[in-house]
């Protein structure tokens, strides 16, 4: 199948007084139309600041985009002008972001923020568009949304919020949407409503959609596939259902044993994986994770592994092959 | 909002009666007014004890204060020194509008004299104070956009060096340059000293030609620290969420920078400028000074030379009176800019 | 946000020891490199004024010479003599003790006045805070340099001279030090209010009033400790506005009286020279603005060292 959106060997680091953030290390990855891709990872893995370089929202200075390329419909989005990335933004390609108590303008009505963006992009007068804004509200479940289109963000509770934001994103009907942890600022049974919302409005329009979490639960509700990410780098990429059948990086199995589960037995520990995530400020050298990795061998100090093949949809990036606790050869 | 405005001039109110207090107290120390009347012959002694008894500053403190609050009328006073309080007061106090009379300018009721230089001071502050809003959003934009170019290095400096600048420094220089240099260079220089030329007369022409060197020293300064404190105020905003929602949208440029970030960005702003207005008038006095401007700053100068105590009294209290309303101002406009405070 | 978040996690991810305190704030100040060249500035205009008496004499500095007054800069006198004749290069120097002294003593009043009411205010709460804040709400209310007249004319030639050092000092600097340390306090007791009801909601003041420790001690001890920062920012910039101030109130003619010399006073009257004698104003001036620039340069990199939370405005 062509790919929506493909990304290949992403470089974005930061140049801040303390040194050089070693953000995104090199990530090559696709997406296919209408499929769900779920990217995780611990915080400051990178998969926000991939996303966001992907956006072009990336602030530079201090943020770089070292290498790499991101073609969508035939053009790389890391090299287009800011111009014709603002014909891309939001109208091909839309965000929703983690927090939706900061991410909404506090000085501005909803109506004003939905509206302004089917103004720009499809050329809607005032009256159409704020139609148009109505019908977007009541579809993701605001109740009297005429009304409400004059309230501002603070009177909206943080569920109601997040809820504005997914209609705004997905006002100019966008192909692809990238939601950065919807969730994780919500109650836990906001999240399950906003993830429920999600799932049925893409269902509906045929929408790519990248879930970046770090909630392992979430990603086996609504994923095809998954993207591990560690410390700037994808360390296993994989079918939903085959990746958690059969982890291949310790990192991911780390994560796995991590999560509580309904249906294991109640006296089994939780594993929390030892450690901690490398210092981004130190030049990446050798497998990032081998200082915490249960299995490494000399070879992980020397260089970094690349990913390869463990079957046809699934690929990791580590030396040890995990059956046999052996490196791999060649 | 209308219980919100009510609120805050219930505050003010307080305010201004500690304000009252503690200037009064200081005036009954600022030197003996009746020492020459503001005149240059030394009052006689029997003129002494009934000017005295005239002006109530045989009385204590309290009732002085009291008297020049809501005035005397309703009392007798004792005005030949027998002891028996005789003669109705003639005092209507400063709550009904009443800030007694000058004594340099014998006679003249305060707000007369006052009157007459306060306009002068106020087309000097107008000017200035638009000079600086302007510029100091303009300066202030453009730097927090280009921020770390050469262009913003080099305002961020002059800015710093602005804002250290004391006002007679940049007042001198400028008077130095753009009037002595220039004329001694040929070049068309402007004029240093009054609102105009006595020899044309008070013509519009004359007085704008008159107001740029005080304008642009006043506002120099001023202008320094505001485009300072919008630039650090943008970056702020800029890097807020909602800035990077907006543009995740795909809005263009302009319309984030002027609709999403200024109008957040202005909340701060508009706080600052409204405070600080009415100090603007700190800078006039030394400004009115320097360029002889006939305004209130210069008329207060004159009058604590001559201890004219109730022209002194009146200036600082019709200024803490601008400072307080302006506070209010400054409240409202916020609460009308900020909808998480309108609909409290 | 993200690069602040990003940096943030970083430094707290460091594989490396983790830096001191000190040695943090010390790497934050030398990286602002403004914050260096004006400490080095303020150096320089210190050993200038203070180093040039070795080299001058303050005799020199009042000496009147009528016959040569007003004559423009030359290798004799290379800033030109004033009005009456005397020495400006002399007079800057000694003018420039005055005024410094004058910066810091009037910074150590407006300090401790700032710190008692604001600690007070902030400590004990209730009727003394409000009491306290509507008065200082009241004074930041008038126009400093309003206050400053006001208060000059009210002290003013109440103080006789002083003489200490073998130097006989106008006892108007005494009263130009007070009335600056009067009107200034202001916002530092604001800040230290604001400090102190912070602090005091922590749980190792609850575990000091518990032990059964004075509320002076606790103040003293551990809540001005913990609030130092802010309070070393204000007093660094409010030598600068001290000096300022003092410029102002001398150059009105309300100050500092001759024949001691302050950089302020050089400058009273010099706007009737603006075109004759330009260097009766200029080198004053200059000094003026070089020493206040220096401290606001040292002062914005001290807040960005040790107080990296609060904002310049």
């Amino acid at each position: 199948m062509h790919p929506l959106l493909a990304v290949n060997n992403l470089v974005t680091q930061f140049v801040i007084p303390e040194g050089i953030v070693y953000a995104v290390n090199g990530i090559s990855f696709r997406v296919n139309p209408g499929e769900t891709l779920a990217v995780v990872g611990e915080s400051g893995c990178g998969k926000s600041v991939s996303m966001l370089s992907l956006m072009g929202l990336i602030p530079t200075p201090p943020g770089k985009i070292v290498s790499g390329e991101a073609i969508y419909d035939g053009k790389n989005l890391l090299a287009l002008k800011d111009e014709e990335m603002e014909k891309i933004r939001g109208k091909e390609i839309a965000m929703v972001f983690q927090d939706p108590m900061t991410s909404l303008n506090p000085v501005l009505t909803i109506g004003k923020q939905i509206t302004e963006a089917l103004i720009c992009h499809l050329g809607l007068t005032t009256a159409e568009a704020r139609e148009r804004a109505i019908n977007l509200l009541d579809m993701v479940g605001i109740p009297e949304a005429q009304r409400r289109l004059e309230d501002y963000p603070h009177q909206f509770s943080g569920g109601m919020r997040q809820r504005v934001m997914i209609a705004m994103a997905l006002s100019c009907e966008p192909n692809l949407l990238i939601a950065d942890e919807p969730t994780t600022a919500l109650d836990v049974t906001i999240q399950a409503q906003i993830v429920e919302l999600v799932l049925r409005l893409k269902q509906q329009r045929n929408m790519a959609v990248i879930w970046i979490t770090h909630d392992l639960g979430v990603v086996a509700g609504i994923a095809d596939r998954v993207n591990v990410m560690y410390a700037g780098l994808i360390v296993e990429e994989a079918n939903v259902d085959e990746l958690y059948e059969s982890p291949n990086h310790p990192y991911t199995r780390g994560l796995l044993g991590s999560l509580p589960r309904i249906d294991r037995r109640r006296d089994r520990k939780l594993i929390a994986i030892p450690g901690s995530p490398p210092s981004l400020l130190v030049k990446p050298k050798g497998c990032p994770f081998r200082s915490r990795c249960p299995i490494g061998k000399e070879v992980c100090q020397m260089e970094a592994p690349k990913l390869r093949n463990v079957s046809e949809n699934h690929r990791v990036a580590c030396w040890i092959d995990i059956s046999s606790g052996e490196q791999i050869s060649g | 909002m209308i219980r919100y405005i009510i609120h805050r001039i219930l505050q003010g109110i307080p305010l201004l009666f500690f304000i009252s207090i503690i200037l009064f107290l200081l005036m009954m120390n600022m030197g003996d007014p009746i020492a020459t009347m503001g005149g240059r012959t030394t009052t006689r002694p029997a003129d002494r004890e009934r000017l005295k008894r005239q002006f109530g500053l045989d009385k204590p403190i309290l009732v002085q204060y009291v008297y020049w609050l809501i005035g005397n009328d309703w009392t007798k006073i004792d005005l030949d020194g027998d002891g028996i309080a005789e003669t109705k007061g003639q005092r209507h106090g400063i709550l009904r509008g009443d800030f007694g009379y000058s004594l340099v300018n014998r006679g003249k009721p305060v707000l007369n004299v006052i009157g007459e230089r306060l306009p002068n001071t106020l087309i000097l502050m107008l000017a200035a104070e638009l000079v600086i809003i302007l510029g100091s959003l303009l300066v202030g934009v453009y730097s927090a956009l280009h921020q770390y170019s050469f262009t913003d290095h080099f305002i961020t400096t002059l800015s710093f060096i602005g804002y250290s600048m004391p006002i007679f420094f940049i007042a001198l220089l400028s008077m130095y340059i753009f009037a002595v240099l220039f004329k001694r260079w040929g070049l068309p220089y402007l004029p240093t000293v009054g609102m105009f030329d006595p020899q044309i007369g008070k013509t519009t022409s004359q007085v704008l030609l008159h107001m740029i060197l005080p304008v642009f020293s006043i506002s120099a300064i001023s202008l320094a620290a505001y485009s300072r404190y919008i630039r650090s105020t943008m970056l702020e905003v800029m890097n807020q969420d909602y800035i990077r929602t907006a543009k995740a949208k795909g809005l263009p440029k302009r319309q984030i920078i002027y609709i999403h970030a200024l109008k957040n960005a202005s909340l701060p702003i508009v706080t600052v400028i409204g405070l600080d207005l009415p100090l603007l008038l700190g800078g006039a006095v030394v400004t009115e000074r320097i360029f002889a401007w006939p305004g209130m700053g210069r008329l207060f100068l004159d009058h604590v030379e001559r201890a004219d105590l109730p022209v002194v009294m009146g200036i600082l209290m019709l200024i803490s009176v601008a400072v307080v309303v302006f506070q209010i101002l400054t409240d409202i406009v916020y609460a009308w800019l900020d909808p998480r405070i309108r609909y409290y | 946000m993200l690069t602040e978040s990003t940096s943030n996690l970083l430094i707290d991810d460091l594989e490396a020891p983790p830096l001191t305190l000190k040695k943090l704030a010390w790497k934050r100040f030398t990286r602002h490199k403004m914050a260096m060249v004006g400490g080095l500035f303020l150096i320089l205009l210190i050993l200038y004024s203070f180093g040039g008496s070795l080299f001058v004499e303050e005799k020199y500095a009042n000496l009147t010479n009528p016959p040569i007054r007003l004559s423009p800069p030359s290798l004799q006198h290379p800033f030109g003599t004033d009005t009456v004749g005397r020495d400006v290069l002399a007079r800057t120097i000694y003018g420039g003790q005055i005024s410094m002294i004058i910066g810091i003593l009037a910074v150590i009043i407006e300090t401790s006045l700032g710190i008692l009411i604001g600690a007070v205010a902030g400590y004990y709460g209730g009727k003394i805070d409000s009491l306290l804040m509507r008065f200082t709400e009241a004074m930041l209310n008038i126009p400093e340099i309003f206050l400053l007249i006001v208060m000059a004319k009210f002290f003013g030639n109440k103080i006789p001279n002083l003489t200490l050092l073998g130097r006989t000092f106008s006892g108007s600097v005494v009263v130009i030090v007070v009335i600056i340390g009067l009107t200034s306090w202001m916002y530092l007791a604001r800040i230290v209010r604001a400090e102190f009801l912070s602090i005091k909601e922590n749980d190792f003041i609850l575990a000091a009033k518990a032990t059964g420790t004075s509320n002076g001690e606790i103040i003293i001890r551990h809540i001005l400790p913990n609030s130092i920062a802010p309070i070393i920012v204000s007093a660094t910039l409010g030598v600068a506005n001290a000096i300022l101030a003092e410029a102002y109130i001398s150059f009105l003619g309300l100050g500092v009286q001759p024949p001691t010399a302050t950089w302020g006073n050089m400058l009273d009257g010099a706007n009737n020279y603006i075109e004759s004698a330009p260097w009766l104003w200029f080198f004053p001036g200059l000094l003026i603005l070089l020493t206040v620039l220096s401290i606001n340069f040292l002062g914005d990199g001290l807040r960005d060292a040790i107080d990296p939370h609060s904002r310049a405005i």
